[in-house]
């Protein structure tokens, strides 16, 4: 769409040559996140340097009412950063410094567009390092993970996006920066710290960031066990939690994921387990050969076949090698994947684990598994080629189901990966219409002309309306041929 | 009535309520003018799965009966919640928000709370995040409760996550001044030590270690002092037991960076969260104390024994206009505890 004249005007004032991208050529490669089956060209890209620049664009678009979606490195899995046609795409991927690490507050500053992993890096010659790590870490940058609330392996011991958050700034939608959080453990009035993390773009950008920052465990061991049966793998993960051990990270691939990873990384998994295992232990020596020694007795309970214990830090990545790039690694296997991130109560994992084969089988499509197992996180990756007849369209289908089968289980459509503008009709499913009200109401106290990153995250309530009276047949879809998005 | 009738019906008139849970925190917050609805009958167990490390409670539920469900299966709440007497329920420890000395190395209780349902300003019964760990479905709307002192919803049931009970729990004590405790704290917090607890008082240092029972003993060497007698003193810390506390001054809680220097302020001090959380007794105005909380990078509440109203730090103009376009959006007439945290809120 071609931008009003005044506003590209202002936006040329306000930002230099390069930091304003109006070429359709150029303007494509910014038309998806990670969710590529959904692609959108911008209307203009804006790659501004400084918050003032921020805070300026905002007034702008706010002005004009003109809507914005924000980008941080576009690895997001559910169309959070996908573009709109008439609307500005705002990358912050120019903010890209360590402000500060203060090793006394145990925090770090940095800005939005620093990636995850740079951080742990920076704060690594003061012991110190940065816990919550997506697997995405090299490339995702700080200011996605607090706007998704991202998780990764090492969350169930040490939390989420949200728990290792102190203070934001924050740029409002008319151009006003606020502060939101402190260099003190609480503020006054309400938790808008906590409000923020997983508002995927909808409340504020984000141009500042300060995160906690941890002592690195002095030992990190990681025991890989394999099973001939997934259920009994799902069954030892709920023991070792039940037993008192948190470990540092609990994660399980099933055969199709082992075999996948196996290829692409060599990290030594036996490729003819039905799953396996890698459960990471951190702390003192003595507190990890404790907790070994117990977790061993757990997995020998559950039938495992063989395991395996890392001797050195080599050994532990070289174990984790193959978790870590999972996801490229089952995308070698068929031409597209889909990633799906539904929750679940962990003792529900053996019958879950069961439905997601027979809906596996329904729609003729193989389903690698990776999961988040310690805290319930599913990530099935639904293999198809979008150049195949309806492949695409049973993928989306088949995945949809899984979260829906996630919500019956007492779970939620999304562990960590957000709604974006993927999972908008399975927040019918979750939420009740005075629910998602509530949002919109939360929303327009930020944004009451809902500039920002409009129609994702939260639906319209008409659109559940119509999607429940299309809901007449087993939940099947009358006229699958309509585009749902 | 159910309480959903009660606030429906005070909706329809626009008649303000004070809810209350045990009543036992009526001390912090301004008073609220308003007709009582109390929770106490909202009580009982949903759903507790040892194996889950979850449970879901209703609000009305005494805390200190939760601690004793938890504490039957060796688990407990990680932010270690204060009673402040025995009525109080799980509901106003999750509404006001307030975590004991474990703090800065095991979370907060909204680090620990994962869902809740609450009955908005307009008597409309919402639900929001759940029994599971990691749910990014929908903005955040259960954290927000806590510390919003019912003021955006009244809490009819949380679900929240627990932890097993450490293996082992000691405490070192040293003869320290108030600036060598924050210092050695600092230093010991960027090492891998199973710190659980800090607090400074009267010259001396305690120092909490929690977790398997090797991990203290090398720690223990690593750190010297001297291993304390005092029985009980967390808990007396925790449920301001102590002498310290039985002062008729106002008593003011800092909230600081853990580093910030020692206050250079007039009364008496203890510091808890290895520096994070420092209680004052001074007759000093209320300025004053704010403006040293401030410029240290924090705020100050006047915890006990206020002089006057308003006895949280104020905010900015536009962060106040923010949060009361957020307190209509739930509450569009105002009748959940009006003026409890702040006048216009
Ligand atoms: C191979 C692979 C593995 C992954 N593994 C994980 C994993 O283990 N755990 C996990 O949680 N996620 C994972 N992800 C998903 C993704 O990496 C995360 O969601 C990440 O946080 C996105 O960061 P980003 O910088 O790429 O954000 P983007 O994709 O650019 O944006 C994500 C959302 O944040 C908003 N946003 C971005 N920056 C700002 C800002 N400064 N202010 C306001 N809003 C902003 C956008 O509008 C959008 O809604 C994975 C993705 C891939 C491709």
């Amino acid at each position: 769409m071609i931008a009003d004249p005044q506003f590209l005007a202002g936006l040329r004032s306000i930002l230099g040559g390069d930091s304003l991208i109006e070429e359709q050529e150029e303007l494509t490669a910014y038309e998806c996140d990670g969710l590529s089956a959904h692609r959108t060209i911008p209307m203009l890209v804006a790659l501004p340097e400084t918050v003032e620049q921020v805070q300026q664009i905002l007034k702008l678009c706010y002005q004009h009412k003109v809507p914005v979606v924000a980008r941080g490195a576009g690895t997001g899995l559910s169309g959070g950063a996908q573009p709109l046609e008439n609307g500005l795409l705002l990358s912050l991927a120019r903010f890209n410094r360590i402000l500060d690490i203060d090793a006394d507050n145990r925090c770090a500053t940095v800005q939005p567009g620093v990636r995850n992993l740079a951080i742990s890096e920076a704060a690594k010659p003061y012991g110190l390092y940065y816990a919550p790590d997506p697997s995405s870490q090299i490339a995702c940058t700080i200011g996605g993970n607090v706007a998704e609330n991202s998780g990764g392996v090492h969350c169930l011991k040490y939390g989420l996006t949200v728990h290792n958050v102190r203070k934001l700034r924050v740029i409002c939608i008319d151009g006003e920066m606020l502060t939101i959080g402190s260099d003190a453990l609480d503020t006054p009035g309400y938790d808008l710290l906590a409000l923020m993390n997983g508002s995927e773009g909808l409340l504020g950008i984000i141009v500042e960031v300060t995160v906690n920052l941890l002592p690195i465990p002095p030992t990190a061991r990681v025991m890989l066990a394999a099973f001939d049966d997934a259920e009994n793998a799902g069954k030892a993960v709920s023991d070792i939690i039940a037993s008192g051990i948190i470990p540092a990270g609990l994660e399980m691939m099933d055969n199709l994921a082992i075999r996948a990873a196996e290829d692409f990384v060599h990290a030594g998994y036996p490729k003819d387990a039905a799953a396996i295992l890698l459960c990471e232990l951190d702390g003192t020596d003595e507190e990890v050969s404790h907790e070994i020694e117990k977790v061993e007795q757990i997995l020998q309970q559950h039938h495992c076949t063989a395991t395996r214990l890392s001797e050195n830090e080599e050994q532990r990545m070289q174990l984790w090698a193959g978790r870590k790039s999972a996801f490229p690694a089952v995308g070698r296997l068929a031409p597209d994947y889909y990633c799906m991130d539904g929750t679940i109560p962990r003792h529900q994992l053996p019958e879950v684990l069961r439905r997601i084969n027979a809906l596996s089988q329904q729609y003729e499509l193989a389903i690698a598994n990776v999961f988040h197992a310690g805290d319930g996180n599913l990530h099935p990756l639904i293999l198809y080629d979008a150049n195949e007849g309806d492949q695409l369209q049973r993928a989306e289908k088949l995945g949809s189901k899984i979260l829906q089968l996630c919500v019956e289980v007492g779970g939620s459509i999304t562990g960590e990966h957000g709604v974006g503008s993927e999972k908008i009709d399975e927040m019918c499913i979750q939420f009740k219409p005075l629910e998602l009200q509530q949002f919109h109401a939360i929303k327009a106290a930020f944004d009451e002309h809902g500039l920002l990153n409009p129609g994702k995250a939260v639906p319209e309530l008409h659109r559940c309306a119509e999607l429940g009276a299309m809901h007449v047949h087993n939940g099947e879809l009358p006229f699958p041929e309509l585009e749902r998005f | 009535m159910t309480l959903q009738q009660q606030i429906t019906e005070a909706y329809a008139s626009a008649t303000p309520l004070s809810i209350c849970g045990g009543s036992s925190k009526q001390f912090l917050g301004n008073p609220v003018a308003g007709e009582a609805l109390s929770t106490t009958e909202q009580r009982g167990v949903i759903n507790y799965q040892p194996d889950e490390l979850v449970m879901t409670v209703r609000s009305g539920t005494p805390l200190l009966e939760v601690k004793e469900i938890l504490a039957a299966q060796h688990q407990r709440l990680a932010f270690e919640p204060p009673s402040f007497g025995k009525s109080a329920t799980i509901g106003g420890t999750f509404a006001c928000g307030i975590s004991g000395p474990s703090r800065p190395w095991a979370g907060s209780a909204r680090d620990s709370l994962l869902g809740c349902t609450i009955i908005n300003g307009r008597g409309e019964q919402l639900h929001f995040g759940g029994e599971v760990i990691k749910n990014v479905a929908g903005y955040d709307a259960t954290r927000l409760m806590v510390g919003a002192f019912g003021t955006l919803g009244l809490i009819m049931d949380v679900s929240f996550r627990v932890l097993p009970v450490p293996a082992t729990e000691i405490t070192l004590s040293f003869s320290v001044d108030a600036a060598q405790a924050v210092t050695s704290v600092v230093a010991w917090s960027q090492k891998p030590l199973p710190i659980s607890a800090a607090a400074w008082l009267d010259g001396e240092l305690l120092l909490r270690l929690s977790g398997a029972e090797a991990a203290i003993r090398s720690a223990q060497l690593q750190l010297g002092g001297e291993v304390s007698k005092q029985r009980d003193f967390w808990l007396q810390l925790r449920e301001q037991q102590l002498d310290f506390f039985q002062s008729v001054k106002p008593l003011w809680r800092l909230s600081l960076p853990m580093a910030a220097d020692p206050l250079d302020i007039p009364g008496e001090q203890l510091i808890e969260w290895g520096g994070a959380q420092r209680w004052l007794l001074t007759d000093e105005k209320a300025e004053a104390v704010r403006q040293a909380a401030t410029s240290a990078g924090g705020h100050a509440t006047c915890f006990r024994n206020a002089q006057e109203n308003d006895i949280f730090s104020p905010l900015s103009k536009p962060m106040l206009t923010l949060q009361q376009r957020l307190k209509k959006s739930f509450d569009p007439k105002g009748i959940l505890n009006p003026g409890r945290i702040y006048t216009e809120l």
